[in-house]
């Protein structure tokens, strides 16, 4: 059996750099690589997506990832691990294929399905987040369970070169080939949740190495343009040292680690995955060379017996417009041209808020000394039904330069669907998984 | 009057309408400070008008951190709200501007 498998996060989010992870994956001397490309509402916009096209539902920068990746995974003999076939596995799978027979690299992918549970949801089962029930949300597009590490399995399994998902719990990426190789029970858990710790500070890639971290002065990190993606070594009981590739950009410290494990823990002594409820509080990260973090200490108790269901509704559209004001008195004039659009907008929609950036569109307003800007921009943004009435936010505040205050420049307008999210919790029973390989080998093609 | 961002990083998530700071001690030594200073209370006082439910705060010794969960934060939740930060990412330098 091994002693030691390195495992690479090569994406944070869908849209992440691509180069950084090709070079990962060149000097890196992986075993595994995992891109985790699914946030909270990427699956449901994917659903719309697939509503549309049959064959789409995927990830939509898959081809470009894999064009990128595949000769360098093959010649280097990295799995891929990925949840980027969103809302269709099997069309990402197909294609991969189809991207590997136009390089004409043998590949062979596997599909992970399952995860998909609209057909089973029932309706009047109440949200997570208000107890309210999931009808009240309606139309609803999507439903999807957060499936663990044990569904990635018969992937590993089966040898497939690239293992596609769709909605697993992020660490679970990073669990199943730790279970894959070492042989753990999922019943493990303090294996578990250390595996889990890996996978929590792996798998938003750049935010281990200082991305999302960086504040000039305080908290420097160099060359931030070619920022490297973060590798952890992990060992048969789940003790991991976290590094990155040696010429790369960023910095892996005791702090930066830090802040990524304490990343979206809504409880640091009980952290919920499909695989765990891993303990934190009892995590030890201990620098022992530059940009090398050990990692050890998680403590895992049982894993809950109902899976969480990420659950995607229409949510209406959205009208935002902007324009920016400057020089002295710039912020009375930008006051004046929000008074002027609350007067006309106000009666029209359910929602609707003003912003003045540059002062106080973050937090509501300053917490420091209220140093006057040089410039400010308005910007308004308000809930509508239908993409026309949305749509009148912006051309109001168009026709703030010829009827507004004076000097107002730089308008913008949009106006964006939106795409709500609720939860909710099923009995693992009735979520069941399945795997589907295809393949292309070079002699495929000789017909 | 030092502030919590000369002793403190500070970093924001999100879980639907949940805004969860990480608050880290610099030095091992300062953690005291902020398990004495940075109370619920205070940042309840300190983040009003933002935070508008119930806050938790879990105390990491061994992380000189505290874990700030922030309930009914994020106006009404990432995926619809009309803010132009729906994340809440740029919350962590808020709380760091709290004076201690």
């Amino acid at each position: 059996m091994r002693t030691s498998l390195r495992i690479g996060g090569g994406a944070g989010f869908a849209g992440d750099r691509l180069d950084a992870p090709l070079y990962l994956a060149e000097r890196g001397a992986l075993d595994y690589l995992v891109l985790e490309c699914l946030a909270e509402r990427t699956i449901a916009l994917a659903q719309l997506r697939r509503r549309r096209d049959p064959m789409g539902g995927y990830d939509t920068r898959l081809a470009a990832r894999i064009e990128t990746l595949l000769p360098i995974l093959k010649s280097r003999r990295i799995k891929l691990i990925s949840n980027c076939g969103a809302a269709s596995p099997l069309a990402a799978a197909d294609a991969i294929v189809a991207v590997a027979r136009r390089l004409r690299i043998p590949v062979k992918v596997a599909a992970v399905t399952g995860d998909d549970v609209l057909a089973a949801l029932d309706l009047d089962e109440p949200t997570m987040e208000r107890g309210d029930a999931i009808s009240t949300y309606a139309p609803i597009i999507s439903a999807n369970a957060y499936l663990g590490a044990e569904a990635l399995l018969p992937a590993l399994a089966s040898g497939a070169d690239i293992v596609v998902t769709g909605r697993v719990a992020d660490p679970s990426l990073f669990v199943a080939p730790l279970m894959h190789e070492y042989g753990w029970s999922p019943h493990d858990v303090d294996r578990l949740a250390r595996g889990t710790a890996v996978g929590h500070l792996l798998e938003c890639a750049g935010q281990l190495c200082g991305g999302y971290f960086a504040d000039p002065g305080r908290k420097d990190i160099p060359d931030m343009a070619h920022l490297g993606f973060p590798f952890a070594d992990v060992d048969s009981d789940g003790n991991a040292t976290l590094g990155k590739v040696a010429g790369t950009g960023g910095r892996i410290t005791r702090a930066t680690a830090t802040e990524q494990l304490l990343y979206e823990v809504t409880d640091p002594y009980g952290y919920v995955t499909p695989d765990v409820t891993a303990d934190f509080s009892s995590v030890t990260l201990t620098e022992t060379a530059p940009d090398r973090v050990e990692v050890r200490g998680a403590r895992g108790r049982a894993r809950p017996s109902k899976l969480k269901v990420s659950v995607g509704y229409l949510a209406g559209f959205v009208g935002e417009g902007e324009i920016g004001y400057a020089g002295t008195n710039a912020i009375a004039r930008a006051q004046l041209a929000a008074q002027i659009l609350r007067e006309r907008l106000a009666g029209r929609y359910s929602e609707l808020r003003i912003d003045l950036v540059g002062s106080t569109s973050l937090h509501g307003r300053a917490f420091d000394s209220n140093e006057r800007p040089y410039e400010v921009r308005l910007r308004v943004a308000a809930r509508a039904r239908t993409p026309e009435e949305a749509a009148i936010v912006g051309d109001e505040v168009e026709a703030l330069y010829t009827n507004g205050p004076a000097g107002g420049g730089g308008t913008r307008k949009y106006v964006t669907e939106q795409i709500g999210i609720v939860s909710t919790l099923l009995d693992r029973a009735r979520v069941s998984t399945k795997v589907t390989e295809c393949e292309w080998g070079a002699h495929a093609e000789v017909v | 009057m030092p502030k919590l961002y000369d002793v403190a990083h500070c970093r924001a998530g999100d879980k639907g309408n949940t805004s969860i700071l990480s608050l880290i001690a610099y030095r091992q030594e300062d953690y005291a400070l902020l398990v004495e200073r940075v109370t619920v209370a205070a940042v309840a006082e300190h983040l009003s008008g933002i935070v508008q439910g119930d806050i938790r705060r879990f105390e990491l010794p061994q992380l000189a951190a505290l874990q700030f969960v922030c309930e009914h934060s994020l106006n009404g939740g990432v995926t619809t709200s009309l803010a132009l930060d729906a994340h809440g990412k740029s919350l962590s330098f808020a709380l760091l501007e709290l004076e201690i």
